[in-house]
């Protein structure tokens, strides 16, 4: 008879979940957007390509990303820099730059390898299309500008919170490399033209102490 | 026939037809709330309060998507299937009394479809015709996942059938022991469960007269056998996503993949509806006359019949949200080793039993 009192068992978890679902205890979604959840620091919405303090663009149009990528969305070509008049700093610049969406698996490789931090990502996810080619976002909807704004598709979209961009380049600004230990609490790339300035990560012990305390 | 009986019967069909729809899409509406209860979620909110039109706009929306036929598709039989699905289930339904019969005039109109007196047998055919529904659909989608839907559909049918059958027979027996004669009309069947089991115990009066008391068992073999009839989970094997894509209707979009969901839905209402009438005693139940006003005591036995039925309903969606899906050899053990040998020992059993008690032992 073990089956059937497992049976039995089975049938008032979900019994006992059903009623606490309803008076609230045990629900753990949100009613979308309606009400939007925090999203953690180091989410992964879509790109943005960063400009120096300058206003250079910090994109010299070396490929890597769209090497890295593996699901092959980007597709960069570089172009010989105006010796006089540069648009990056480098030897060349991101002349084509463009990410499909479609395609991005948002994973952040690209991020990873992007040798000046040109590429970083936002916490905007809200970025659906009614046709395949607006999924393809040009250099143009990519690249901030220079107060540090990134531009949007959709700015009139109601689900769209266009703050969420200006996470720019936010962690990479403020996270240590390669998570050593001795960078903790230190805040490393900063000063460029994006709208927030950023604190550097919180220390692990500080991450545990907020989980702790829920 | 006279015009007022054809007008009286039109009207029954069409009541019993527009109730089998409303509930199917407050069915549909209320799994999907249920079950998200069950896990912790939110569930449909955004059509109408409570999110009630939520199966209203998803059917029209499936309205009006593309109906895609696949270029190996058998054109006649991949058309027939989702109506081979509907139609049993919408006559299934027609057999079950949803209320006690008024008067109307000098006319008694009973509350029902079409009152066969061999309805139980009629049930069990349009059952099986169902089955042909999935086979076909799933041999003419030229496809193989929808193939292995309708393969598993046939096994499991074919057993599971057999054991709903057995479930239903020891009623027969036993109701054929309550009044004049055997009787396989619904109608009969829920009329001799009204009343109370006072006759065989004083203390017996507080429990209604319903054929659940002396059935027990055949109540819960014919519950896992409509579970599996149906192909809800846990025995959804014919549909299982995680292996065959969408099982059977794999292929099928649009209009008719709704119909599909559609019949699944009726389907459990009416299977649900049918376990009540044969178990729970249909829609009888106190109506209080004289105490309440008169058109609320004649609405009372429909409500009686439509919450013995959610109750059914609402253990299909338990289940649903509880259990995971049996193996394919699971399900043939539960089948053929369990319930139908216990089906049939219990037939044997209450056959002898009930026997007695009507005709007293063969030797006297
Ligand atoms: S996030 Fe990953 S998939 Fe998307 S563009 Fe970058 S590397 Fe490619
Ligand atoms: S975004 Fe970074 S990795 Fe990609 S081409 Fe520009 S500089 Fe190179």
């Amino acid at each position: 008879m073990g089956v059937v009192s497992d049976f039995l068992k089975a049938l008032k978890v979900t019994a006992r979940i059903m009623v606490g679902t309803m008076t609230g205890s045990e629900l753990v979604t949100t009613p979308y957007p309606d009400e939007k959840r925090v999203k953690p620091q180091r989410f992964h919405g879509r790109h943005v390509l960063n400009r120096y303090p300058d206003g250079m663009e910090k994109c010299i149009g070396c490929e890597l990303c769209a090497g890295v990528c593996p699901a092959d969305c980007i597709y960069v070509r570089g172009k010989e820099n105006d010796p006089h008049n540069p648009i990056s700093p480098g030897e060349r610049y991101g002349y084509v730059y463009e990410i499909n969406m479609l395609r991005c698996i948002f994973c952040g490789l690209c991020v990873e390898a992007c040798p000046t931090e040109a590429i970083t990502m936002t916490h905007l996810f809200e970025f659906s299309t009614t046709n395949r080619a607006d999924a393809v976002y040009t250099r143009e909807e990519l690249l901030m500008d220079r107060e540090g704004r990134v531009p949007h598709m959709f700015p009139d979209d109601p689900l769209v919170d266009l703050s969420e961009l200006d996470t720019a380049d936010g962690w990479v600004r403020a996270t240590a490399p390669s998570g050593i230990a001795a960078y903790e609490g230190v805040k490393m790339w900063q000063g460029t033209p994006g709208p927030a300035d950023w604190s550097p990560e919180p220390t692990q012990e500080e991450i545990d102490r907020r989980s702790e305390d829920g | 026939m006279t015009w007022t009986e054809l007008g009286i019967v039109a009207l029954r069909v069409i009541l019993t037809f527009g109730l089998l729809l409303v509930v199917t899409i407050i069915n549909v509406w209320a799994e999907r709330k249920i079950v998200a209860d069950m896990q912790s979620r939110i569930g449909p909110s955004r059509a109408g309060p409570f999110g009630v039109l939520q199966t209203v706009a998803d059917g029209l929306k499936l309205f009006f998507k593309e109906s895609i036929t696949p270029r190996k598709a058998e054109l006649g039989l991949y058309t027939l299937a989702p109506f081979l699905a509907v139609i049993p289930a919408f006559l299934i339904f027609m057999m079950v009394p949803w209320g006690a019969p008024v008067t109307v005039g000098d006319e008694v109109v009973p509350l029902q479809g079409a009152d066969l007196n061999i309805g139980l047998l009629f049930i069990l055919a349009m059952s099986s015709m169902a089955v042909y529904a999935v086979v076909l659909a799933g041999w003419s989608s030229g496809s193989k996942y929808p193939l292995l839907g309708g393969v598993r559909a046939t096994a499991q049918a074919i057993s599971y059938e057999a054991a709903m059958g057995l479930a239903m027979v020891s009623v027969v027996v036993f109701t054929a022991t309550q009044g004049d004669g055997g009787t396989l009309s619904l109608s009969e069947i829920v009329a001799r469960q009204g009343g109370n089991w006072g006759d065989v115990a004083p203390i017996f009066s507080i429990v209604p007269r319903w054929n659940l008391v002396p059935q027990l068992v055949a109540f819960v073999i014919f519950l896992v056998a409509i579970v599996a009839e149906t192909n809800r989970a846990p025995f959804d094997l014919v549909e299982a996503e995680q292996e065959l894509v969408g099982g059977y209707h794999t292929e099928y979009s649009g209009m008719r993949f709704a119909m599909f969901f559609l019949a699944e839905y009726i389907n459990i209402f009416s299977m649900s509806a049918i376990a009540a009438t044969l178990f729970l005693g249909g829609w009888n139940g106190p109506t209080f006359d004289g105490a309440l006003p008169g058109l609320v005591s004649a609405a009372l036995p429909t409500v009686w019949f439509l919450l013995k039925t959610y109750v059914i309903v609402f253990i299909f969606f338990w289940l649903r949200a509880t259990l995971p899906r049996l193996r394919y050899d699971q399900l043939m053990t539960l089948g053929w080793k369990g319930l139908i040998p216990a089906a049939l020992a219990w037939i044997a059993l209450s056959a002898v039993i009930f026997g007695f008690r009507q005709f007293g032992p063969p030797w006297s």
